[in-house]
């Protein structure tokens, strides 16, 4: 497994972990080391606790880490909480203006009290503590004051030189300290060098610049955790670009702007999580039937119903692939990494156009409001292809009411779009069956060519793999998942190759259309097919049943549903127990 | 210049008598009047017997889900502030399923025309009460009389800011012309209701009834439109069957000249593509 150092700072929501975290992550990304984040909060605003994962690595990784090296402490919850995490050799910096600190025995730990609060009233006020605490942990990371300074001028800049100076001196300060008092010493993994090309971003801040770059112009939300981000982020720069947002009043309403803005020739989304994409049901038939392209994205957390608002889980696949009355195309997208929750919200809009059909791109909490480094979004690939939509010329040769919107006779029965304004295209979206012109009518002869025409649209899909594989060929037991799970789960599986076991790692980016093609030979291969994924159903691995099939007995489940992400130790023991399994069956 | 025959689309198949086929003779009347030219006009419906105006206007149309015509009449407006925008339909879709809507779309002060077509019942299912009936009205769902108080939603839109606030009825097509008329070139959220007889389900809100019942405010040269307790007074004295403009303030900024980021040009004329000079400025926030 990747070498790593996971350092986790805690106290009471609202203290500022957001911002401490912030700092640390983005100065380590700036040094060129490799970040991965995790949030824990609460649906709360103030008190409660939170705390905030940074683990550092010298590779690309998409998971926050098991071990915990560091932890740091503004409050005694935060010990309380998290002390059983630190593994041995790992180091618990703590405020000593927490009263009686009670610190749990473990003499593989370095217990460091410092007094942050104090030494941050000295240089000019205490919510300064989190720069001082800083100064603590490069001292004994290896690393110097003058190593968070870029970050530190950027922050804080805008306040003037005095308050940057200040919260340098701070930095200072506990870096003193820390060296005069402690002899704990903590190895940072090897340093990789410093590429520009690199971000440090959150799948919900990639999901919004995946939807500038992909040409959307009209976001109407609603707001909901984790989906709210998304938001904030275009709101800032539609300005920029000639879009605008709208706060709708609903989820149902947000829904229903994106698929009129749409249908006038914006290409337009919406963001929700579950609670809010339930809502919108009625609307995803209404594009369907209307032919409208849609985009929705779906950041899921953890339900049933409001559930666990700040948790994550995968448990909308079959909201998203089966939701809805009625039978209508759809794609839905689940990208793996936070560079796919860009590349993949860009396509979106190509393919919605293209299929003139929903588009739901399905991230998760996890994903979603955590930043890691990305290693580069290449400007070259972005594209915009509008799919069939007719032109003003075209349109001047039909006769006046001759326009076939919904043409049963398109090979690929993609039928050509016109929107208002264009002179001859007249048409009526419906969400009532229509004939090809657009008239409502109930035929049954015409209602089945119009059924038809729909479910042609994707029967050739092939615009984006729908699934990557790594691994031995024929490999007898097979790890399967879906979006972020693939970060760990590609760990797991790093492992389990190293230790000689005859594994592969199948990675769906895919729900909708579903990648039997692409993935079968792979499953039908496999001994054993273990499918990790954030629900208690199942609901990935019944989708494989399904849609592959084969022996069903082969299918195993690893599965989390506490609201916490999975580590990579509990999908390790499951696999690792699975692949003992396969070794005692040859054996016998 | 586009002329009636421009505007006409399919054949509608309301019940002879219906008081639709009024209100789509009145809408395709007074885009005519306008000049207006069919492909620049929008017009976006709900679900119901009304909601089926949106297939037998000879513009651009989008026959949308039941309630929900009013967002979908918004984004097309945005997307395209070229456009005319007109939504409708009935009291149920708009008062009943529809009513979050309906106050949001008059907060926001988006430039539409709203014609609800309002039968104080449901047609298209065959004869329920609507939030409209009046109470103690029987129907099929209220065998014993409606317990209900009614909404009122003219009432309702005068408390909410709207800036344009008329009532028509289909007995009068001349003075319905001119009411959309005035509503389409009302520059924000413009509510018609319009009293549009049911003749198969509703027995009391007839013709005959409102021919003996309506008051028609226009022809009161004293009566001040821009006074919006005014016209609260007028529709409590007379039970609420009043026509013509209630009230009118044109000076309300529309929804997209205050949006943020609203750009002059339509945002459907815009480009998609970004540069690369526009990417790195986005991406440097996240280095
Ligand atoms: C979500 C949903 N619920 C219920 C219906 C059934 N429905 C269709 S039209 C209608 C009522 C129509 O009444 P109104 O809006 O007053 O229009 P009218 O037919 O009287 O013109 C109802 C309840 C539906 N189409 N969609
Ligand atoms: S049922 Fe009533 S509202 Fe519907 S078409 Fe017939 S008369 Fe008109």
């Amino acid at each position: 497994m990747i070498k790593d150092l996971g350092w986790k700072v805690g106290g009471a929501q609202g203290e500022g972990i957001d911002s401490t975290q912030d700092i640390f992550a983005l100065s380590l990304f700036r040094l060129g080391y490799y970040v991965s984040t995790y949030r824990h909060f609460m649906s709360l605003i103030k008190g409660g606790h939170t705390n905030g994962k940074v683990r550092i690595t010298s590779d690309i990784s998409g998971h926050h880490g098991d071990d915990l090296h560091i932890l740091l402490a503004f409050d005694q919850e935060t010990i309380n909480h998290n002390f059983h995490e630190l593994i041995d050799g790992a180091v618990l910096i703590y405020d000593t203006a927490i009263k009686d600190a009670q610190v749990p025995e473990n003499d593989n730990v370095h217990i460091c009290p410092v007094p942050l609060t104090e030494m941050a009233k000295e240089a000019g006020s205490p919510i300064m503590k989190n720069m001082v605490s800083m100064g603590v942990t490069a001292a004994i990371i290896g690393l110097t004051p003058d190593d968070f300074r870029s970050v530190v001028v950027d922050k804080f800049g805008g306040k003037g030189d005095e308050i940057v100076e200040s919260n340098i001196a701070a930095i200072q300060k506990g870096y003193d300290f820390a060296k005069e008092n402690f002899k704990a010493s903590l190895e940072l993994p090897a340093r990789p060098e410093v590429k520009s090309e690199r971000l440090y971003i959150s799948g919900n801040d990639a999901v919004s610049l995946g939807a500038i770059a992909g040409g959307c112009r009209l976001l109407a939300q609603y707001p909901i955790t984790p989906a709210t981000e998304v938001m904030y982020q275009i709101i800032k720069q539609f300005p920029k670009f000639g879009g605008t947002v709208v706060q709708a009043e609903d989820e149902i309403a947000a829904v229903m702007m994106a698929i009129g803005a749409n249908y006038t020739g914006v290409r337009s989304m919406t963001a929700t999580s579950g609670p809010g994409f339930s809502l919108m049901m009625e609307a995803l038939g209404l594009a369907g039937i209307s032919e409208t392209p849609l985009v929705i994205i779906d950041v899921q957390r953890a339900g049933p119903s409001t559930g666990l608002p700040t948790k994550t889980e995968q448990s909308d696949v079959y909201t998203m692939m089966y939701g809805s009355h009625g039978e209508i195309p759809r794609i839905v997208l689940t990208p793996r990494n936070v560079e796919e929750c860009f590349f993949f919200t860009l396509e979106a809009f190509n393919l919605a156009e293209k299929y003139q059909c929903p588009v739901i791109v399905a991230t998760d909490l996890y994903m979603g409001m955590n930043k890691q480094t990305v290693e580069s979004i290449d400007f070259d690939k972005f594209n915009i292809n509008r799919g069939k939509m007719i032109s003003d010329e075209q349109l001047a040769e039909l006769e006046k009411g001759a326009f076939k919107r919904f043409d049963v006779t398109a090979e690929d029965g993609i039928s050509f779009r016109s929107i208002p304004g264009q002179k001859n295209g007249r048409f009526v979206a419906m969400g009532n069956e229509s004939d090809e012109v657009g008239v409502e009518m109930e035929e049954p002869e015409l209602r089945v060519k119009q059924m038809e025409k729909r479910a042609k649209k994707l029967a050739k899909f092939n615009d984006l793999a729908g699934a990557t594989y790594v691994g031995a060929e024929n490999a007898e037991l097979l790890l399967v998942d879906f979006g972020s799970m693939t970060g760990p789960q590609r760990e797991v599986y790093e492992a389990l190759a190293a230790e000689g076991v005859s594994v592969g790692h199948l990675s769906i980016a895919r729900l909708l259309p579903f990648p039997t093609e692409e993935i079968k030979g792979y499953i039908h291969n496999a001994k054993k097919v273990l499918v990790t994924e954030m629900n208690s159903h199942g609901q990935l691995k019944n989708q494989l049943k399904q849609f592959v099939g084969g022996d069903h007995n082969k299918y195993e489940s690893c599965l989390k549903y506490s609201g916490d992400p999975f580590l990579v130790n509990e999908i390790y023991a499951k696999a690792k127990d699975l692949a003992d399994s396969l070794k005692k069956e040859v054996t016998l | 210049m586009a002329t009636l025959v421009d505007f006409r689309a399919e054949k509608p198949n309301w019940c002879p008598g219906c008081g639709d086929f009024t209100v789509l003779a009145a809408l395709q009347k007074a885009a005519v009047n306008i000049g207006l030219e069919p492909e620049n006009m929008v017009t976006v419906s709900g679900i119901g017997c009304s909601g089926k105006i949106s297939q037998y206007m000879g513009s651009f149309g989008f026959h949308s889900l039941h309630g929900r015509s009013l967002p979908v009449a918004t984004a097309v407006k945005l997307a395209n502030r070229d456009l005319t925008v007109v939504a409708a339909g009935g009291d149920g879709d708009g008062y009943g399923i529809g009513m979050g809507h309906f106050i949001h779309a008059m907060r926001r002060n988006i430039d539409i025309t709203y014609l609800v077509m309002d039968n104080h019942i449901y047609g298209l299912t065959t004869g329920q009460t609507s939030p409209t009936s009046d109470k103690g009205s029987k129907t099929k769902t209220a065998p014993d009389g409606a317990v209900e108080e009614p909404v009122h939603p003219l009432q309702m839109a005068l408390m909410a800011g709207c800036g344009f606030v008329a009532q028509g009825y289909s007995g009068n097509l001349k003075q319905l012309t001119e009411l959309i008329e005035k509503g389409i070139q009302h520059r924000g959220f413009s509510l018609i209701n319009i009293y549009s007889p049911c003749v198969t389900f509703n027995k009391v809100n007839t013709y005959d009834f409102y021919k003996s019942n309506l008051v028609n405010i226009d022809e009161d040269a004293s009566y001040d439109k821009t006074d919006r307790f005014a016209a609260i007074r007028k529709l409590e004295e007379h039970e609420e069957n009043v026509t013509g403009v209630l009230y009118h303030n044109p000076n309300k900024q529309a929804y997209d000249e205050v949006l943020r980021g609203y750009p002059e040009q339509a945002i459907a004329k815009n480009d998609l593509k970004i540069t690369r000079d526009e990417w790195e400025k986005l991406a440097v926030q996240f280095k």
